[in-house]
């Protein structure tokens, strides 16, 4: 028994440290079926009341609405942007390289505070308003880094044979690029997009920041803790957790059957 | 910058293509971006820091008169809370540490098939909203929660005893929720070894501790320094876990730098505090950098 229990401990370790990392997210879901007052605090019983109205509270599904805009637009943006920096450091020779390295670096190891109060001293200071377009161009410009980070190290573990092969078949640059290289790269870049997203969605010291009057659903969230958050925030949290879940699962099932077919 | 030496130990094997009108046109547009949006903001808080109120006494209206006293002022007046954001950061990434080296180890080296669905687990808190689990976190340490009433059933904590509003559950959220960025590097550094050379080093006699020590554990550094820079660097500037588990008391130096440009509407202290912060932890982490590249990695 004392034997199994040494062996085994770190993998006991691993599943109560993975228990602590699921406790709040339990929190958050089991809530969303609270028959809330006004703080959803302590447990009342069991209703289906939020989930049957998620837009009740007032400005909560507008700031969903904001954030799916936010989150899409600076996604596609900032996937494009950062994954032709990533080409171009993974492909090429250039002079500047190391400064581009820093420029990329720097954005990440600022904290988002200072992130925050920059752009919005630089937005005061030239007279844009704050809002939802000052919100998206901060978003692309905290995403772009990641993205480069996430697609570069796809883009370096490539064999280059292949894309040898691809021109020893007489495929010009083009379509080297387009049948060979950028099929390799997909999952890397899918990957860049979802953490793009995932990080815009869920931002929230910059955003507060230079969002002005408009609310993202983070924002809501914050505003709402003052008062008692309602439980729909806790059904929407549930919902992208689902849905997020099922991506991954999908993304699994979508590159074994890949898999299959090649082999 | 632990990152980018990753980045290019990976890279070397890609034979370089000359094209170098090729290479600024991709680099063009994004860096563009970053110099527009991240480098002349950073010149604009600059230039903010020195200013002083107009003499109109308007509220948010200030003109530039390069007072470079701000800093010192700024940093005078809120000593205590520069000293505290960096000491709950460092707790926190020690914590955070303690807790995701064995849980990285475990999902590199014990963990089989269940290897991916660990994975999934330990990245599961970025599907959910941070302030979500953070409010979560509100309720479970609460005063209604169940740690205090099984704390207090058990003799532990004194009947009106609280563990939010404390520095305790400040530093517990920190550490919770930049967990994830310190798991994440040290699994994929651990991922990388050759189990080969743990299997030699055991071969040549060293136990199980000897092996850890003078195997694992050095080439899990790369790992190691990732991680612990993405955990205190953003918990250094956090204000969410102090303004949502902590009281006043607990304030850090970003619930300064906010409630300066929102409520005081005080732009010039608040650009000064911003680049102090952001200074100090500049030095820090070239300190930290260097001392771990020449002392440890090598």
């Amino acid at each position: 028994m004392s034997r199994w229990f040494s062996k085994n401990l770190i993998r006991i370790y691993a599943a109560i440290a993975i228990l602590y990392i699921l406790l709040p997210i339990f929190y958050t879901i089991a809530f969303s079926f609270n028959d809330a007052d006004k703080r959803n605090i302590v447990w009342r019983g069991f209703t289906f009341e939020a989930w049957l109205n998620p837009c009740e509270p007032i400005g909560i599904c507008e700031s969903l609405g904001n954030s799916f805009k936010v989150g899409i637009t600076s996604t596609i943006i900032a996937t494009l942007l950062g994954t032709m920096i990533a080409f171009a450091l993974g492909r090429y020779n250039f002079k500047g390289r190391s400064t581009t390295n820093l420029l990329i670096f720097l954005p990440m190891a600022t904290p988002e505070v200072v992130l925050g109060a920059s752009l919005l001293s630089m937005f005061i200071n030239i007279n844009v308003g704050a809002g939802l377009v000052a919100v998206t161009i901060a978003h692309i410009m905290f995403c772009i880094s990641f993205v480069v980070v996430t697609v570069k190290a796809r883009v370096a573990s490539l064999d280059p044979k292949l894309e040898e092969a691809a021109r020893d078949l007489y495929a010009n640059e083009w379509e080297t690029f387009r049948r060979v290289t950028l099929p390799l790269v997909a999952p890397g870049i899918g990957a860049a997009a979802l953490l793009a997203f995932a990080l815009s969605f869920d931002d929230f010291i910059i955003t507060n920041f230079n969002s002005g009057t408009v609310n993202t659903f983070p924002e809501y969230v914050w505003t709402a803790s003052l008062r008692g958050v309602p439980p729909q925030a806790n059904v929407i949290g549930t919902l992208m957790f689902v849905i997020a879940l099922a991506l991954v699962f999908a993304g699994q099932v979508i590159g074994k059957r890949k898999l299959a077919k090649k082999s | 910058m632990a990152m980018a030496h990753v980045g290019a130990a990976e890279q070397t094997h890609a034979p370089k293509k000359r094209g170098k009108k090729t290479a600024y046109l991709l680099l063009a547009p994004g860096l563009l971006w970053l110099i527009i949006f991240f480098v002349y903001p950073l010149i604009n808080l600059a230039e903010t820091s020195t200013k002083t109120p107009a003499p109109t006494f308007e509220t948010g209206e200030f003109v530039q008169t390069f007072r470079f006293m701000n800093f010192i002022d700024a940093f005078v007046d809120n000593q205590e809370q520069f000293y505290r954001s960096f000491i709950y950061a460092l707790l926190a990434t020690v914590l955070a540490l303690a807790i995701a080296y064995p849980l990285a180890y475990a999902m590199a080296f014990r963990a089989g098939a269940w290897r991916n669905f660990m994975l999934l687990m330990v990245v599961a808190p970025f599907f959910t909203s941070f302030l979500l689990r953070t409010l979560a976190w509100k309720q479970i340490l609460g005063a209604e929660g169940p740690v205090v009433s099984t704390l207090q059933f058990l003799g532990i904590l004194p009947p009106d005893a609280t563990i939010t509003a404390t520095a305790f559950s400040v530093i517990m959220g920190l550490t919770y929720n930049f967990l994830p960025f310190m798991t994440l590097p040290i699994y994929a550094s651990l991922d990388r070894i050759d189990y080969r050379l743990l299997e030699a080093s055991g071969d040549l006699y060293a136990n199980g501790a000897t092996t850890f020590r003078k195997v694992t554990l050095p080439l899990s550094m790369p790992g190691v320094v990732a991680g612990t820079l993405l955990t205190f660097i953003p918990a250094s500037g956090d204000y969410i876990n102090a303004q949502l588990l902590g009281s006043p008391d607990n304030y850090m130096i970003g619930n300064v730098i906010n409630s300066r440009f929102f409520r005081v509407v005080d732009y010039p202290t608040a650009a000064s505090l911003s680049f102090i912060l952001m200074a100090t932890i500049l030095v820090l982490v070239i300190i930290y950098i260097r001392r771990a590249g020449t002392d440890e990695l090598v």
